[in-house]
């Protein structure tokens, strides 16, 4: 027996789509994907998600865009990217060329915005999945964002859907600023999302004690990083709760293996990795490499095995291994 | 550009005060054999489990073939996180990316330099300077600071440099004033063909000014706010005209940190400005000229 036949069966479904394994790269925290590919091989994860394509390009925000915060950042870098044309013709060949599994994350200020990205999509070579970034103000209705409202949301993912190949999935990522995350989640299902990502960024400020002004240029900005993740683990524990069957990519602060193993334990079936990227180019793998030790410590063969585990009664015993293996 | 980044451990060799700075050997061959002027490296602070999840970039002072290769940097103290390196001692350990970003382009014939550094950005400027000698270049230094204590290498500059001038804000140093009041009658007595510079915004924008006036090259390197140090978490942008004329907000660390003087838009630094590429309204058609 080889060493490196892995000891357990890391294989997971978005939908339909086969990964791998349940690691992937969080939108917008991964560049191009040239970038770490300087470390790493990206085909090693389960996918490469990629930062938010929108219609036009976008500059972003202005400087200073980021701050550190206690165990997190806070960042309004403003859906900086170079627009679907350019996204086209110089991002996606590169990563498809490499066979890089490829979810591409999408934005608009309207519906029919979020329609056409799709649509130009459609034919492109070389896109596994399409994330549906719904935290984006929606110009028609006085910017407020999609991801606060369950009816916007469900008529973004439905629209997006309706023009999307049947075998690539739709997957909704949603906003953990809304009063009640499953009430979105069921909406986004009901309007066609395959699949689900959770959570976007929260909202935050930081101010500045010497200036006496707010830090971040925008003022305000998405937090991310561990100081999230317990509210990525509740969003992923409810809405896995109230839709057992929806595949769930959980995202929020996971800087470790044992992080990304809380995420599936709470219903995840992938995991995203985002800022951990900022702080070790290599933390993707190291992840997977220690997500799949803590699972092989645990006497796991198969992922999908631990996916929503905690959610068994308590009592039930913690020798599942014979339970699965019915 | 002088081969990929390499992530390692590096263990530090020694540690020393230089005024208001520390310096931090450490052993980093992977880093060392890579490294070209103008390149920086990143490092993770507060060890494992840290609660800072922003790397630290930082300015390489030094590279010796030492223990098969040691980077020195240079730290200013300015939040827990660069205190935090500061406290290091030798044998502890440190996570490095390096080297980063692009390099000094350096000239292929023997021309009069002027380095001009601000600051501790002049710690950047001795591996520049000894390159550009072995090039046969003559090399003039213009350092200058707030106060005596926060210029950074102005011995080693006597040493290396054929002429080198000092300046302090409060004057406990050299001349009293900025390095660009000095530096036009610099460059008249060296008859200086290029300028090369490091510092915070404010000077960089000043010596491109002078470099402008007297129609000669400047080659700046900036020092933004560094998230990741590697290109993708996009904070540590600025406006920077292309060859094509349009300008984009460009990636200090991965497009940088060394860019052609005339060609930042210093004066728009810290916003998007309306003719930038994607600018909101519209942008990226208009040309911008200088």
């Amino acid at each position: 027996m080889s060493l490196d036949v892995p000891a357990v069966d890391m294989r997971t479904y978005l939908a339909h789509v086969e990964l791998a394994n349940p690691v992937t790269t969080a939108a917008g925290c991964a560049g191009t994907g040239r970038e770490l590919s300087q470390f790493f091989d990206l085909g090693r994860l389960g996918a490469h998600t990629t930062r938010t394509i929108t219609m036009a390009p976008r500059a972003g925000r202005p400087t200073p865009r980021m701050t550190e915060t206690p165990s997190g950042l806070l960042n309004a870098v403003g859906l900086q990217g170079p627009g679907i044309e350019a996204f086209l013709g110089r991002e996606l060949p590169w990563l498809a060329q490499r066979s890089i599994r490829t979810v591409v994350s999408i934005g608009g200020g309207s519906v029919a915005e979020y329609t056409a990205l799709a649509r130009r999509l459609a034919d492109a070579p070389g896109v596994t999945a399409i994330e549906v970034n719904l935290a984006c103000p929606n110009i028609e209705d006085r910017g407020r964002v999609f991801a606060r409202d369950g009816a916007a949301s469900a008529e973004v993912v439905a629209s997006v859907r309706s023009v999307t190949r049947y075998d690539v999935p739709v997957v909704a990522k949603l906003s953990p600023d809304v009063t009640d995350v499953v009430a979105v989640a069921r909406a986004c299902v009901d309007g066609g999302a395959d699949a689900l990502s959770m959570i976007n960024n929260p909202l935050g400020v930081c101010i500045d004690v010497d200036t006496l002004r707010p830090a971040l240029a925008a003022v305000s900005g998405g937090l991310s990083g561990p100081a999230v993740r317990p509210l990525a683990v509740r969003c992923v524990w409810q809405v896995h709760a109230a839709l057992p069957g929806v595949p769930i990519v959980g995202v929020g602060g996971v800087m470790t293996g044992r992080d990304a193993f809380e995420l599936i334990l709470a219903g995840a079936c992938a995991v995203a990795v985002g800022t951990a990227l900022f702080h070790d180019p290599l933390a993707a793998v190291r992840i997977l490499k220690e997500l799949e030790d803590a699972l092989a410590a645990r006497g796991f063969q198969r992922l999908a095995d631990a996916v929503g585990l905690a959610h068994r009664p308590p009592g039930s015993g913690s020798r599942h291994l014979e339970e699965s293996s019915l | 550009m002088g081969g990929s980044p390499q992530q390692v451990t590096g263990t530090v060799l020694t540690t020393r005060r230089v005024d208001a700075y520390h310096a931090l050997t450490v052993v980093a061959p992977g880093i060392a054999e890579r490294f070209r002027p103008g390149h920086f490296v990143s490092v993770s602070v507060g060890g494992p489990g840290t609660s800072m999840v922003t790397r630290r970039a930082l300015a390489v002072h030094d590279v010796k073939p030492d223990y098969g290769g040691t980077v020195e940097f240079v730290v200013a103290v300015r939040g827990p996180g660069t205190a935090w390196l500061a406290d290091r001692r030798a044998r502890d350990t440190l996570d490095l990316v390096g080297p980063l970003g692009r390099p000094f382009p350096l000239p292929r014939d023997p021309v009069n330099c002027v380095l001009v550094g601000g600051e501790y950005g002049s710690a950047t400027l001795f591996a520049l300077a000894d390159a550009l000698q072995r090039r046969h270049c003559r090399v003039d230094f213009v350092l200058g600071a707030a106060a005596a204590d926060r210029v950074f290498g102005a011995l080693r500059a006597r040493r290396v440099g054929e002429t080198t001038t000092l300046t302090t804000e409060d004057g406990s140093l050299g001349l009293r004033g900025r390095v660009a009041d000095v530096l036009p009658g610099v460059v008249t007595d060296v008859h200086a063909d290029v300028i090369y510079a490091c510092g915070p915004m404010a000077m960089l924008r000043e010596v491109t000014a002078v470099g402008i006036d007297f129609d000669i090259p400047v080659q700046v390197a900036v020092e933004e706010a560094m998230a990741c140090g590697i290109g993708v978490c996009m904070t540590c942008v600025l406006p920077v005209i292309g060859d094509d004329g349009v300008t984009r907000m460009v990636r200090a660390c991965a497009d940088g940190p060394v860019f052609r003087g005339e060609r930042v838009r210093f004066e728009d630094v810290g916003t998007i400005p309306f003719d930038a590429l994607g600018a909101p309204g519209g942008g990226g058609s208009a040309r911008h000229v200088t």
